[in-house]
């Protein structure tokens, strides 16, 4: 195991870890000022990505498809709340949970009946495709180095987004007493409605880009939901600074263990052993790090104020 | 109470009497479907204890069908064949995983414990998809049936569906006498103010823990069935839809009720068939049904048949 090597690792990890931010970023957000958990947030990570494919396909240019691919389901994001998840917020976390467990079997069987439930593949532009040298016998693909960019680039943004703009005042007062903020005249159905739309944007930012990296098939939004959910559970619910933190450590944890354990485990016990633990374990790690964090701080690392 | 007990009288004399009937008209696959439904009520009823009485909502009560259903894979693999040892097996290791899910997610509340539960199952998800010895991702075919000796033939259908009959029926029997005994008493005390039970003089935490690690158990035997119902046990079991499933069935049928997770697991089940039989693509007329089930209906199947009982 060389450095090198573990170098790419770590990329590859922190690239993974991005994408859970952006994910993490729409759900944190959603459930810290409508106090809504949205399970249905992995299926437009989904369409996020069939969107864009199609778009792509459609107009010929990887850009365009992929701005038609936000926009598209941004626009599905804020459809689904006006017509099913409005009436939710005054219901308790159960009936939440099972409506959006209605739209996930929606959605996927959608998908299907549209686009097949064999996986897509994409191709990337030329400019995005190929290898860069980082520094000596160190390469690494284009496309991921471009996904930890704007995975980062969103991240500064959405931090300018919420602190420092009108909206982001208007989304803080909602999260700490919407009441309050309707009494003062702030259209709060209106709010609800584009917060919604902008976390369905993010986590369709990552599906889209997710589509060149792993494949694009009905479903596809489930595992990394629930990977995002340990995210949230680490990171502190409703917190960003928590979401950011908490999805940069499973992504790296995660991605290190599956690229190392195996090996690791084989100098300590023998090799044939390591062979059928290793990935056991490597695929319960993250769980493993939840687990430990809420025994030591039950509110996560970052419990968001309020 | 009477018309509970009216309500038990037909179900009851109604499916004693659905596999003479089915054979007569020929449809024998009713009974593997009755009895599919059945062994998964049990799951269900279990499901029940800690969600409906306890307001725990677990999203994770798969993880104990899988559990009960590898225990008795594993041993068949292993080439042990009696029902007793899987039973035992099957209660043990669920029993001890709801243990260890539980002590931890049980100190959290709210929407960690929903997230926290559906981790966990995820993970032993993913821990039954990499154990490549018992089939991984594929799933083992169970080697031979779970033997109970002359007591019941699981290998005949309609003893094993009697079994599960008097298995379903004995624990809705138990689980209505746990929610009446004291121990049920304080667990739907700690639902409804947990500080004002705290105030008389006991702590949720231990009757929480409890109530989830015998709900685990229950799970446990249903997964002990159902391994030997589909003769197959794949990673699948424990997936999150499975769970959802379970969830659902207790919802449509009607929280902290004894007739609710039967009726919702039949609802929901029947429902399932009746759709798969017009499109392949059931889920996308399914998916509404249960948004608009959850906004509209709010007591469940039960709430048709008078008050919960309480």
């Amino acid at each position: 195991m060389s450095w090198a090597l573990v170098f790419e690792q770590s990329l590859n990890g922190l690239q993974y870890g991005v994408m859970l931010f952006l994910m993490a970023a729409g759900l944190t957000l959603v459930f810290g000022i409508m106090n809504l958990v949205n399970l249905a947030h992995g299926s437009l990570y989904m369409v996020g990505a069939y969107l864009a494919v199609a778009a792509t396909q459609w107009t010929g240019s990887y850009l365009a498809g992929v701005t038609l691919g936000l926009l598209g389901t941004l626009l599905v994001g804020m459809l689904v709340e006006v017509v099913a998840l409005r009436t939710l917020y005054e219901r308790d976390h159960l009936d939440q949970v099972l409506a959006t467990f209605g739209l996930i079997l929606f959605f996927n069987e959608l998908v299907a009946i549209l686009w097949g439930r064999a996986s897509l593949y994409t191709t990337l532009p030329s400019w995005l495709q190929g290898h860069i040298e980082l520094f000596s016998g160190t390469r690494y693909p284009l496309y991921r180095l471009a996904v930890i960019g704007v995975g980062l680039a969103v991240a500064a943004l959405l931090w300018y987004l919420v602190t420092r703009t009108r909206l982001g005042m208007l989304i803080r007062a909602g999260a700490s007493n919407r009441t309050m903020v309707g009494a003062l005249g702030v259209n709060i159905r209106l709010l609800y409605t584009v917060v919604f739309g902008f976390g369905a944007a993010l986590a369709g930012l990552a599906g889209l880009m997710a589509g060149p990296i792993y494949s694009v098939q009905p479903g596809m939004g489930e595992l990394i939901l629930i990977q995002v959910f340990v995210v949230i559970v680490i990171g502190g619910i409703g917190s960003i600074r928590g979401a950011l933190v908490g999805a940069l450590i499973v992504g790296v944890v995660d991605t290190l263990g599956r690229a190392f354990l195996k090996p690791l485990l084989g100098y300590l016990i023998s090799p044939p052993a390591a062979e059928s633990a290793g990935p056991a374990l490597a695929s319960m790690l993250i769980y493993l790090l939840m687990a430990v964090v809420l025994a030591l701080r039950p509110a996560g690392l970052f419990p968001a104020r309020g | 109470m009477r018309r509970a007990l009216v309500f038990w009288g037909i179900v009851v004399v109604a499916l004693l009497l659905l596999p003479p009937l089915a054979v007569k008209l020929g449809q024998a696959y009713y009974i593997d479907l009755v009895r599919r439904i059945m062994i998964l009520a049990i799951a269900a009823a279990s499901l029940n204890l800690i969600l409906g009485y306890g307001g725990l909502v677990s999203f994770g009560h798969a993880a104990y069908l899988g559990v009960g259903a590898y225990a008795v894979g594993i041993l068949g693999f292993y080439g042990i064949a009696s029902g007793w040892a899987h039973l035992a097996a099957a209660i043990s290791a669920s029993a001890l995983v709801a243990a260890a899910i539980g002590a931890v997610s049980i100190r959290t509340s709210g929407i960690y414990f929903i997230m926290i539960t559906l981790a966990f199952t995820q993970m032993l998800y993913y821990l039954g998809i990499s154990l490549a010895e018992f089939g991984g991702d594929d799933g083992m075919r169970l080697k031979a049936k779970s033997d109970f000796g002359a007591l019941v033939d699981l290998q005949d259908p309609v003893q094993f569906y009697y079994l599960a009959l008097g298995v379903m029926l004995a624990f809705v029997i138990l689980i209505h006498r746990i929610v009446n005994s004291r121990f049920g008493l304080a667990l739907r005390a700690a639902k409804s103010n947990e500080a004002r039970s705290r105030a008389i003089g006991f702590s949720p935490y231990p009757v929480r823990l409890a109530a989830f690690v015998i709900a685990g158990a229950m799970g446990g035997v249903a997964g002990a069935l159902y391994a030997n119902h589909t003769n197959y046990i794949t990673p699948g079991l424990m997936s999150w839809h499975q769970s959802g499933e379970l969830m659902f069935m207790v919802i449509l049928g009607g929280m902290a009720t004894s007739a609710g997770p039967v009726l919702g697991t039949f609802a929901l089940l029947v429902l399932e068939e009746i759709l798969k039989s017009w499109t392949q693509y059931w889920q996308v007329v399914l998916g509404p049904l249960l948004v608009l089930s959850v906004i509209f209906f709010k007591r469940g199947l039960a709430g048709l048949f008078g008050k919960p009982d309480d």
